[in-house]
């Protein structure tokens, strides 16, 4: 696959909620094409009848008792955000008055 | 022989016996540490008066006549993509810098009530993404062997910290061979255990259904004692299995007479390192003449593993990493933003690396409306005949044998341009982490001067036996003994 196209590239950045610079959506389009071109490989596999493996190993659904256990204070869950008040995480305005 | 040169097997003798206290076992590596660490850099944070903390009160424990463990009091390192509460996580990304985690991963709590002093947190690669820790955002981690190399990655840190004595014992992950592939390129034993053997809880997460913490060790019997410390069914991590853990050092019987061994072409041929391939035939003669049967077998859909594992590692690390968003921890930006979305998308963009930012954007693209048939599901699909060729190959072998790198430790800087060739560095690791089976990698040979791994596969939970045949090959042979001189 040559490069892939910058409109396709920007679209992902903004399905990723990722800021890219004009020099690195240069970048990207080079270096995806290239991973991509080795991974276009998997299209002469025969996977007809096959299904996708997403856990290797055999599980059904594990159940256990709701119980009350440990868990962290408020102080504790918000000691890392970069901002916030009281008990709250706090973020830019979203919503216009 | 000096502390820092001891296994945490001897190191146990000596505490159990009162040779040593655990404070002098502890000060002797933080001696090292201070002697070696300007040279390898192996380490993100050091943990000193923690560590001496807790080998006091091991030592108080033992004078009180209580008997805290084969482990108390033997230091260990832990990477950095594993949570420790109170002390500093980065995962090796100035997206988590200052990040201090509220609670401990599974994996450190077991290691803390085993009584091991944690000594620090090692280098990485940015949240487990590389294979020669240079992308770590922090520093460049160094080969004990040959410190113009590097030493493998994405856990070259812990890795190196080993091979330098350090620390006797250090935690790593492996996702698609980061543990294994730094043992190899730094002359250690470490092992990827089955998917589900060891908890997740508390590590960060980059491929979910590919990911496991295990142990890195300069023997297998270590490799075996540490194990019996992680292993098991954790409620905080619901996809750990509930499978019994065995006694992991009483299955070191040194007998692998009748044990039958498959080496797989497809892992032997193209792209191996002839002088690497050459120690890897002498190794598994060695294993012949132990008693074991050799055959070669054919899993031909294993060629196909290197795509499958970037699609598959890059979508779900894509996902993984979606909680990375600079509100609820993490870094955030201090440009101007519009809103919240872009408040997102300028931290994440400012916070992460350059190859986390390529996979992201190729995990993103792969799951993406338009290419999720004909990338994602595609690369399950073909993920699910790799599994099946592992299948018929352990039908009839009990146990597979294989390089663990193609090439011996690479230079620094050597390959850091060119993500596709350093991906290469994994072509025999990445396999099993597809089929989620354990792989242990020891050392078996050098070439050009630097150590080699040789890779022994088994079937899901046949831990003990993979350390079985590790350690009696290690019985009968002294490569496990060499040391890298600093």
């Amino acid at each position: 696959m040559p490069d892939v196209a910058r409109d396709v590239v920007e679209h992902v950045s903004t399905l990723a909620r990722l800021a890219l610079s004009s020099e690195e959506i240069d970048r990207l389009q080079h270096e995806m094409g290239r991973i991509l071109e080795h991974a276009d490989k998997l299209q002469a596999v025969n996977t007809d009848a096959i299904q996708g493996t997403s856990h290797v190993i055999p599980m059904i659904n594990v159940y256990r008792e709701d119980q009350v256990g440990e868990s962290l204070t408020p102080e504790e869950v918000v000691a890392n955000a970069p901002d916030s008040a009281d008990e709250f995480f706090k973020v830019p305005r979203t919503v216009e008055e | 022989m000096k502390l820092h040169e001891l296994t945490a097997y001897e190191l146990g003798e000596r505490l159990a016996s009162g040779e040593v206290s655990a404070v002098e076992v502890t000060e002797a590596h933080f001696a090292r540490i201070d002697e070696v660490e300007p040279k390898v850099a192996a380490f993100l944070a050091l943990t000193r008066e923690e560590a001496l903390e807790q080998a006091r009160q091991v030592d108080d424990r033992r004078s009180a006549g209580e008997d805290p463990g084969p482990l108390a009091g033997v230091p260990i390192a832990i990477k950095d993509v594993l949570c420790t509460r109170g002390v500093q996580t980065t995962c090796g990304s100035k997206m988590l810098e200052g990040f201090r985690p509220p609670y401990d991963a599974t994996a450190v709590r077991r290691c803390r009530d085993a009584g091991m002093p944690m000594v620090g947190k090692t280098n990485m690669d940015e949240f487990a993404m590389g294979s020669s820790t240079e992308n770590s955002a922090y520093q460049i981690t160094r080969n004990p062997w040959d410190l113009g190399r590097v030493p493998g990655g994405s856990s070259g840190g812990s890795a190196a910290a080993v091979a330098a004595g350090q620390a006797p014992l250090a935690l790593g992950s492996d996702t698609g061979g980061s543990i294994r592939q730094p043992a190899s390129l730094c002359g250690l034993s470490g092992l990827k255990p089955t998917y589900g053997r060891v908890s997740r809880y508390g590590l960060i997460a980059y491929a979910s259904s590919l990911d496991q913490a295990g142990p890195f060790a300069r023997d297998v019997r270590d490799c075996a004692l540490l194990m019996s410390v992680l292993a098991g069914r954790d409620q905080r991590d619901a996809t750990s299995a509930d499978v019994p853990v065995p006694d992991y050092v009483a299955g070191l019987t040194g007998d692998v007479s009748g044990l039958r061994a498959g080496v797989p072409r497809e892992l032997m041929g193209e792209g191996i390192d002839p002088q690497v391939k050459a120690t890897i035939e002498a190794a598994v003669a060695e294993l012949e003449g132990l008693g074991m049967a050799v055959e070669e077998v054919g899993m031909p859909n294993v060629d196909f593993s290197l795509p499958v594992y970037y699609l598959i590692a890059t979508a779900e690390a894509a996902s993984n990493v979606a909680r990375f968003d600079g509100v609820r921890y993490g870094h955030r930006t201090e440009q101007p933003v519009e809103d919240v979305y872009d408040l997102f998308a300028k931290s994440r963009g400012e916070g992460f690396g350059p190859e986390v930012r390529l996979r992201i954007m190729l995990g993103t693209f792969a799951l993406s409306a338009g290419y999720y048939d004909a990338y994602y599901l595609k690369a399950q699909k073909v993920r699910t005949l790799i599994k099946n060729d592992f299948d018929a190959a352990f039908a009839k072998h009990d146990v597979l044998l294989c390089p663990t790198s193609p090439t011996v430790a690479f230079g620094i800087g050597e390959k850091a341009d060119d993500p596709l060739q350093m991906k290469l560095a994994d072509i025999c690791t990445i396999p099993v982490n597809l089929a989620g089976i354990p792989a242990l990698s020891i050392p078996c040979g050098m070439a050009d001067g630097m150590p080699v791994g040789l890779q022994i596969m088994g079937r899901p939970f046949a831990e003990d036996l993979i350390m079985r045949v590790g350690d009696a090959y290690q019985q009968a042979t002294t490569w496990h003994t060499m040391r890298a001189e600093l």
